[in-house]
């Protein structure tokens, strides 16, 4: 997709390359930033936690692997994680192709939405990952 | 003199010139001069040996290894087995001797392909869908697969079989106290049942349960006993993990259709040398579902660029050059070679070769077993358990002295289990393979006798009916 | 279009019926046994036969043949492979290691029938011993990555003996090998990264920042990863003794320093070799290996059990040791790589083993200075075994000529590729290691091949980015194997 890079407005990150997607007030979307998948590469496996899951802030989710390299993923806010797109395990390459999108990885209900503002705005993550 | 090394004097010295430099010495001016000088050695002679000196002094030593002129029962975990010569032929080829690990597979697809070959027949044997290209030994392959299942799990109880390889139950010993996570609890299936035992066991927090089979003392875990293995792993979250002399598999039925998760074992008897110890290999199988956490190398088969066919090291995001300390195990080698030993051998002996080899060796033993066990004050250890090609005989005195007896006419009649377990100091573990010919069988049970008689007891040795040739055994 | 096949897997070659070899019958009185279900009890017997092929012996061979042709390997071309030490292993270690005496010998057998494999222990005990100026040497662990291992239980076993379990970190630095972080954690440790300084050594200063009272060791390969003699070597572990830790010497790079500088007198406590580097284990593809671990007398008690001893008139096997870690091996090691390394420094000797060093030390620094002319070299210094350099002169003329494109050009000319990307703190990184068994001739012409390369990369750039050209297979589809893995041929025939 040609402006999959475009990091949407409603999305804050983290400095590990993570996205919070907000759609409401207590709910939102987790994946990893467009540039990061990029930086990746070709991602080939993704392992998610399961549903009902809490998790605290800045602790692993989950991981994400391309050929050659690997890496953990880091809950950018404390949550409960709601639902898990399990599309991602048959293509993984969702990520790759519109990370902001198809290309989620789960959804939560934030238990503390204060945790929002220590996130970075989309111009702020910018200045990092380039 | 250091035949081995290339240059002339007149090279080193037109390469030291063409550097701008005076002397070679220059090289070492980074290493500080307090090291570099007064080295001294206490060992090690000034001059290497010629070829012809090395010659000499190697076959001096190989032949004070003595043992050769001897018959042997020796198993307990490796075992004297026929090696078809094409097996060599193979493995010393300098394609697959010199070559390096496979990781650039435009020019390693031979080695790969083997590999492919191998996990395929691996999976085959042991009834599972997936095995990895090999680990040290069978003792890694058990302690490696006793992570794997407190990874998948995330349990820390182990419950290991006493009559698993007590060597393997030492090394899991030692990695278990090195990591400080997880427990081992040890039972003895020579005291009560399986089915009798799980009812002490505990109910939670278990990773997995560790059984040999057939085990260190030759015996087969029944049937029912893999049942009740499997619905106690079911029922509290554990995992089942057999090892299995990959032979024996020939003719047993896999355990992975038993109920095992995690099938492991050591490759040796499949077309690999004894040497004294190693290298061996391990082999490890296991479920789809739990490919992530499988340790070792994978080869997997995909196409190249311009559609053909190849082989890959695959999913390597789970070995330490790229995961580092969240690798799923330090290990960064395989038994390249062992496996291919391997494959080659099981690619010659066939589904039917390899029964045959498992069946002759169990025919052996059960005729040896049976004799012996007619002798006054000998008896099997375990005389309800059914057995394969090795099995324990109790004695009426020490083992060491019937192994003494045995020696002087020229047979290394087994081992001595005291070692192993004290509490069976009087006790013998007896391997018979293939390359145990008749005549030696007959010579064992000769001189066994004569041991037997030396104590003066009564002999009760009953006449054996009526000789028949043996029938093919195998189903074509 | 259907894909192009360079040897048919085995399992279709099969031939209902055909055997590779026969086997004898069983000759004795077989009532009782005649059938396997006279001895072995129901449900435990196959079902099923196992599916392995079934072939003729010749077409066996051949199959295995013909793969082996599709192989690189040392007997055929040059292996300049940074930090692996592809050189030549003399052909008599191969054979006098796997003499029937030596091959046939069951690890059980009695110590009084083995002498003269005990022997060979013994004395290569001895001599890694004297090689690396430590008090003793165990010869038991299967692979440098197991050595490794079992040098940091040791490690851990000494705190634990000296009561100090706070020691828990362990500092490693950033451009150590992989197996580094993974043998301390797999001991429980935690890992901290030391930042190289800007000559690719230890940073003295980010050391004394990270050594406190919890620190259990240093783990360090010098040379480095670069190639690089850590000038301040002895500065280093003094720093980690008056800390309280203790020094891990990563023995990869021996090959470097053999007769120029003992680790022991460096100032280390422990160290591994890896046996396949330095001392005539082949490289099989792959493996097996061997990782013997040298110690000091500190950490002496805890090594693995047992080892070989001498009484006087008996060379034995020996268990006494009450603190020992404990097994890491069944049975002793392997044993035909501990013959095949005692041929080779009985081959070489002391005097022998410098020259070693130094002809590996040659070898890279003329290789070094040759193709600095080229290609971007980052520490232009002295090296000892092998250099780094990159491929950032020749991406300029290019954006998508990278180091991967470069070293996989190499293969047409009948190369295998460096190491590259590789240690992680050089960008680009190609890692060259020409080893002493190299000669002159074999190191111009890689200089030519390398020059020709460079050129390519301004005048024919599609050249190199299409590379290899000329081997049995092109660039590999990597994703598509590690997205779906085939990894079994017959799961694999299942599922289409």
């Amino acid at each position: 997709m040609a402006d999959s890079h475009i990091i949407p407005d409603n999305v804050k990150l983290t400095e590990t390359h993570e996205y919070l997607r907000i759609d409401d007030d207590d709910r939102a979307r987790v994946g990893i930033s467009h540039f990061a998948a990029e930086q990746l590469g070709d991602i080939v496996f993704i392992e998610l936690p399961e549903v009902g899951q809490r998790i605290e802030k800045g602790d692993t989710f989950g991981s994400i692997e391309s050929v050659k390299a690997a890496s953990d993923l880091y809950m950018p806010v404390s949550a409960e994680v709601v639902a898990v797109n399990t599309q991602l395990t048959e293509e993984p390459e969702l990520i790759n192709d519109n990370s902001y999108g198809d290309g989620w990885m789960i959804e939560i209900s934030l238990s503390n939405p204060d945790e929002v503002n220590e996130l970075m705005t989309p111009a702020q993550y910018s200045q990092i990952a380039q | 003199m250091y035949n081995f090394l290339p240059h002339t004097a007149e090279d080193r010295l037109n390469m030291v010139k063409a550097m701008g430099l005076s002397s070679e010495t220059q090289l070492f001016d980074d290493i500080p001069a307090s090291l570099r000088h007064g080295i001294t050695y206490k060992y090690l002679q000034p001059e290497g040996l010629s070829e012809l000196e090395l010659q000499e002094r190697l076959k001096q030593l190989a032949t004070q290894n003595t043992a050769g002129s001897y018959s042997s029962f020796l198993g307990g975990g490796a075992y004297h087995r026929f090696i078809p010569s094409a097996v060599n032929t193979i493995a010393s080829r300098s394609e697959f001797y010199t070559a390096y690990t496979p990781y650039q597979p435009e020019v390693s697809q031979g080695t790969l392909q083997v590999v492919y070959e191998f996990q395929t027949m691996i999976a085959e044997l042991t009834g599972l869908d997936v095995a990895n290209a090999s680990v040290y030994d069978g003792a890694s392959a058990v302690t490696e697969a006793a992570l794997m299942a407190a990874r998948i799990t995330k349990h820390s109880k182990l419950l290991v079989s006493k009559t698993l390889h007590p060597d393997y139950r030492a090394v899991l010993n030692t990695y278990t106290e090195a990591l400080e996570a997880l427990t081992i609890d040890t039972f003895d299936p020579l005291k009560s049942t399986v089915e009798n035992l799980i009812e002490t066991w505990p109910t939670d927090d278990v990773a997995a349960v560790i059984i040999q089979h057939p085990d260190f003392l030759g015996c087969l875990t029944e049937a029912a006993s893999f049942n009740a293995l499997r619905a106690y792993c079911d029922a509290r979250g554990a995992l089942l993990i057999v090892s299995s002399d990959p032979v024996s598999l020939g003719v047993l039925e896999p355990p992975g259709r038993l109920g095992a998760d995690i099938v492991v074992g050591d490759i040796q008897p499949l077309g690999n040398n004894l040497s004294f110890g190693g290298p061996y290999g391990g082999y490890m199988a296991t479920r789809q579902k739990y490919l992530r956490q499988l340790p070792g190398r994978l080869v997997g088969r995909t196409l190249d660029k311009n559609n053909t066919v190849c082989y890959t090291l695959t999913l390597q995001t789970r070995e330490q050059h790229i995961r580092r300390e969240k690798a799923t195990s330090n290990i960064c080698t395989n038994q390249a070679l062992n496996v291919l030993k391997a494959t080659v051998y099981m690619a010659l002996m066939g589904p039917k070769g390899l029964c045959e080899v498992a069946t002759l060796s169990m025919q052996r033993a059960h005729y040896l077993a049976s004799a012996l066990s007619k002798l006054p004050g000998v008896s099997l250890l375990a005389p309800e358990r059914a057995f394969g090609f090795e099995f324990a005989l109790s004695l009426p005195a020490p083992a060491e002295d019937c192994l003494t007896w045995m020696r002087a006419q020229n047979i290394l009649g087994g081992l001595s289990l005291s070692a192993y377990y004290p509490e069976y100091p009087n006790t013998l573990l007896i391997a018979t393979t293939e390359v145990n010919t008749d005549k030696e069988i007959t010579h064992f049970i000769d001189v066994f006798g004569t041991w037997v008689e030396s104590f003066n007891l009564s002999h009760s040795k009953k006449e054996a009916s009526g000789a028949l040739k043996a029938k093919e055994t195998c189903p074509s | 279009m259907t894909a192009k096949v360079l040897e048919t897997p085995i399992f279709e070659k099969s031939n209902p019926g055909a055997r590779g070899v026969s086997l004898p019958v069983f000759g004795l009185d077989s009532t009782g046994l005649n059938r396997i279900s006279d001895f072995l009890p129901e449900g435990l017997t196959r079902k099923n036969l196992s599916r392995l092929p079934e072939l003729a012996q010749l077409d066996t061979i051949r199959h295995y043949v013909r793969l082996s042709q599709l192989n690189h390997c040392i007997d055929t071309g040059f292996y300049p492979l940074g930090s692996c030490t592809m050189k030549f292993n003399p052909k008599v270690c191969d054979l006098y290691g796997q003499l029937d005496g030596f091959t046939q010998l069951h690890p059980l057998t009695p110590e009084s029938l083995s002498q003269g494999a005990l022997e060979v222990m013994y004395r290569l005990q001895q001599y890694l011993a004297d090689v690396s100026g430590f008090d003793r040497v165990t010869l038991q662990p299967a692979a440098g990555a197991q050595g490794e291992l079992v040098g940091m239980m040791m490690v851990k076993a000494y705190f634990k003996k000296h009561q100090q379990p706070e020691r828990t970190q362990v500092l490693i630095p950033d451009a150590a090998h992989g197996t580094n972080p993974a043998s301390a954690a797999m001991c429980g440790f935690e890992v901290i990264e030391l930042k190289s300084n800007r000559e690719g050594g230890v940073d003295l200063d980010e050391l004394k920042q990270k050594l406190s009272p919890k620190t259990a060791a240093l783990m360090l390969t010098n040379p480095n990863t670069l190639g690089l003699f850590e000038r301040d070597i002895l500065e280093i572990t003094r720093l980690v003794h008056d800390a309280g830790g203790l020094m891990y010497y990563d023995g990869a790079n021996l090959n470097a320093v053999m007769g120029q500088a003992k680790p022991a007198l460096m100032g280390f406590d422990v160290m591994h070799i890896n046996t396949h580097k330095t001392f005539a284990t082949p490289h099989g593809g792959g493996g097996p290996g061997s990782g013997p671990v040298a110690v000091n007398n500190k950490l002496a008690p805890f090594l693995p059990k047992p080892y070989a001893d001498f009484d006087g008139s008996q060379y034995f096997l020996n268990n006494d040791l009450p603190d020992s870690i404990g097994k890491v091996k069944a049975f002793w090691g392997n044993f035909e790589m501990m013959a095949r390394a005692f041929t080779y420094i009985s081959a070489y000797g002391s005097e022998g083993l410098a020259r070693v060093s130094q002809d590996a030390v040659l070898n890279a620094n003329y290789l070094k200075e040759k193709l600095k002319t080229m290609y971007h070299v980052p520490y232009d210094l002295t090296c000892k075994h092998e250099f780094v350099m990159t491929s950032q002169r020749q991406k300029v003329t290019d954006p998508h000529i990278n180091t991967m494109a470069i070293v996989k050009r190499l293969m047409d000319f009948g190369i295998h590729p460096p190491t590259v990307y590789f240690p992680l703190i050089v960008a680009e990184c190609i890692m060259i290691e020409p080893t002493d068994t190299e000669s002159k001739e074999t190191l111009d012409r890689f200089i030519e091949v390398m020059s020709e390369i460079d050129r390519e990369c301004r005048e024919t750039p599609d050249v190199i980015l299409n590379a290899p050209h000329t081997t049995p297979i092109g660039k590999v589809d990597e994703v598509a194997a590690a997205r779906n893995p085939d990894l079994n041929y017959f799961s694999a025939a299942k599922a289409d």
